[in-house]
């Protein structure tokens, strides 16, 4: 079990409200991921639901109980911290142990957990091991261990592989949606990340200024953005947000295409351009191509193995049926 | 030319540095030399300094009027008390300043520095009035709770700079694998600010051995720590400044040697914070 409610959470420090008045709902066994850049609340957000801050005003309901005033230690959630804040002066295994300790479960109960855990988690080996001999992944894995050995209802991480190098992430990227799939647990995610919130969430909700500026499936997100902000956000590389005549045209203050959706011609086409920095990727290149009457460069997908160079001159044509048009507030025209 | 001078500034700070050294030591050197000297040669001028009959007379006559043992228990006793209260208090306190600070928490830091600033004399006679009326004068007791109070702003500190070194992420993880705040502070916190709380143990077990003023004042013979027992030999003729030492050296002797073996700690803790 693990449905959370949030009814009118509220945020303030001091005279500064972080997060207004907010309404939002997670399912049980959901993968949500609260995703924003920094400074929007999204940290503020888990932690609330984590009981580590005091709600302003409103109510948190955890399986229809409401845990508003419960402190951290009763709502029975698990958090992975971004530091992973294990505890130094613990072995790995009394660290996987703690809560179960805290809980005060019997020495053979606890071993028989932490060894099941470490077995998932291939800790075997460290158990006796201090954190501080351990690497950034392995420390990450003694952090979710000690999240799991506790059957929380839903787990909280934040920000948990932002202290890790790029190959290791994605590792423990697929981990933790493996780990989501054979638990089925509620688990709630902070990231800036928008890659990590495509690749794992089942439902994205986009934070800007403690403000939910959308909720939604990523594929939701990535083909129909509720507005500007979210439209510029999801996806990499970014959607290509177009003001003044190109998107009256189009009947809006703004028009966004993604570089997927321009077709590159070496004649015709709706806008000519010449090509600045490209970006080889392999399988992918990306031109930055400057175009006539649009103020800021836009960005193309082509293929890996087009030879096109910098100065060139391309045609481009958007593909309209993937065309988003959006009004002066920013909001999406149906 | 650049390596030369280097050679020789460090010669000249080396130098200066045992020259300081020295200083601060002589006086503990001069009780030491004095204590194995007569009554005569311990006056006499120009004084001595190493070529003099070697005896241990003084401690013998020292041993035979007082009973240092008991002053040594009374010490030990004093100090240790006073400390390992101190401590009890000053952790929840510096707890809560350092990780759920308010907005009053600075001033109040503050305020209970400025009570180190207060002359003791000041409030000799009321604290003297209260002991008496209590029955408590001259009482280990009255001792052990007047110490730690003038000792515990400095506990506190000491604690609050050690305790902010601590991430608070650590403790929160705590609380959300289920620990109580009595858990938190005894299986979290305290353990990781072992290497601190040591620190502050021992500077303040040396503070409460030394300290003089109300040791001296508030207590006669059956609470009388070896600050006493010093001064019971300094006589306003004089004439006994041998045996003066010699009592001085056996009150300084256990602080000096758990000082010097634990000189390590001391100097961790009291850099702490400062350089990192």
């Amino acid at each position: 079990m693990g449905r959370i409610i949030l009814d009118k959470v509220r945020k303030a420090f001091g005279e500064t409200e972080v997060i207004p008045p907010l309404d939002l709902t997670i399912e049980d066994g959901e993968f949500v991921v609260f995703v924003g850049p920094s400074g929007c609340g999204k940290s503020t957000l888990l932690r609330l639901i984590a009981g580590l801050e005091d709600v302003s005003g409103g109510a948190i309901r955890i399986d229809g109980v409401d845990a508003t005033s419960t402190p951290p230690a009763q709502r029975k959630l698990a958090m992975v911290f971004q530091s992973y804040a294990l505890y130094p002066h613990m072995s790995v295994r009394k660290n996987i142990a703690f809560p179960l300790r805290m809980a005060g479960m019997t020495a053979e109960e606890q071993d028989k957990r932490v060894n099941a855990a470490a077995k998932v988690l291939n800790l075997t080996d460290y158990l006796d091991r201090r954190p501080g001999q351990l690497s950034g992944g392995q420390r990450q894995r003694v952090a979710i261990g000690r999240a799991i050995v506790r059957e929380p209802s839903a787990f909280l991480f934040d920000e948990p592989l932002s202290n890790l190098d790029a190959a290791l992430r994605v590792g423990m990227r697929l981990e933790i949606s493996e780990l989501h799939k054979r638990l089925a647990t509620t688990m709630i995610y902070v990231t800036h990340d928008q890659v990590e919130a495509m690749t794992m969430a089942d439902k994205i909700v986009v934070l800007r200024a403690g403000h939910i500026e959308q909720v939604g499936s990523p594929l939701d997100l990535y083909r129909a953005p509720r507005n500007t902000f979210v439209a510029g956000f999801i996806g990499s590389p970014k959607m290509n947000l177009i003001g003044g005549a190109e998107a009256a045209k189009h009947g809006a203050t703004t028009i966004g295409i993604r570089p997927e959706h321009l077709t590159v011609t070496p004649a015709g086409g709706t806008w000519t351009g010449r090509i600045g920095v490209s970006e080889h990727l392999g399988s992918d290149t990306f031109f930055h191509v400057a175009i006539d009457g649009i103020a800021d460069p836009v960005t193309v997908r082509a293929g890996g193995e087009v030879a096109l160079h910098y100065g060139d001159t391309i045609h481009l044509t958007p593909d309209l049926a993937h065309l988003h048009r959006f009004d002066a507030q920013g909001l999406r025209i149906a | 030319m650049a390596r030369s001078v280097t050679t020789r500034r460090k010669t000249i700070t080396t130098a200066l540095a045992w020259a300081i050294g020295l200083m601060i030591f002589f006086p503990i050197l001069w009780t030491v030399l004095t204590s194995f000297k007569t009554e005569a040669q311990a006056i006499s001028d120009p004084p001595v300094f190493l070529n003099f009959d070697w005896t241990l007379e003084n401690y013998a006559v020292v041993q035979e009027r007082s009973n240092y043992l008991r002053y040594l228990w009374n010490s030990v006793a004093l100090a240790v008390g006073s400390t390992l209260l101190g401590i009890v208090i000053a952790v929840p306190a510096a707890w809560s300043m350092a990780f759920v600070p308010s907005r009053r928490t600075k001033d109040i830091l503050m305020w209970m520095l400025s009570t180190k600033m207060l002359p003791a004399v000041g409030v000799l006679y009321p604290i003297r009035l209260v002991l008496i009326h209590f029955g408590l004068l001259d009482t280990k007791l009255a001792m052990i709770a007047i110490l730690t109070m003038i000792n515990l702003p400095i506990i506190i500190w000491m604690l609050y700079t050690y305790f902010r070194e601590i991430p608070g992420e650590i403790l929160e993880a705590a609380r959300m694998d289920g620990a109580g705040l009595r858990a938190e502070i005894l299986y979290v916190l305290t353990p990781m600010a072992i290497p601190g709380i040591a620190s502050t143990i021992l500077l303040n077990i040396i503070l409460a051995w030394n300290e003089a003023f109300w040791t001296l004042t508030l207590t006669t013979t059956s609470a009388a720590p070896l600050t006493a027992f010093i001064a019971s030999y300094s006589s306003p003729e004089g004439l006994f400044y041998a045996k003066l030492s010699a009592a001085s050296t056996m009150a300084i002797a256990p602080i000096l040697i758990m000082g010097w073996f634990s000189q390590k700690q001391l100097v961790r803790g009291l850099t702490f914070g400062a350089v990192k």
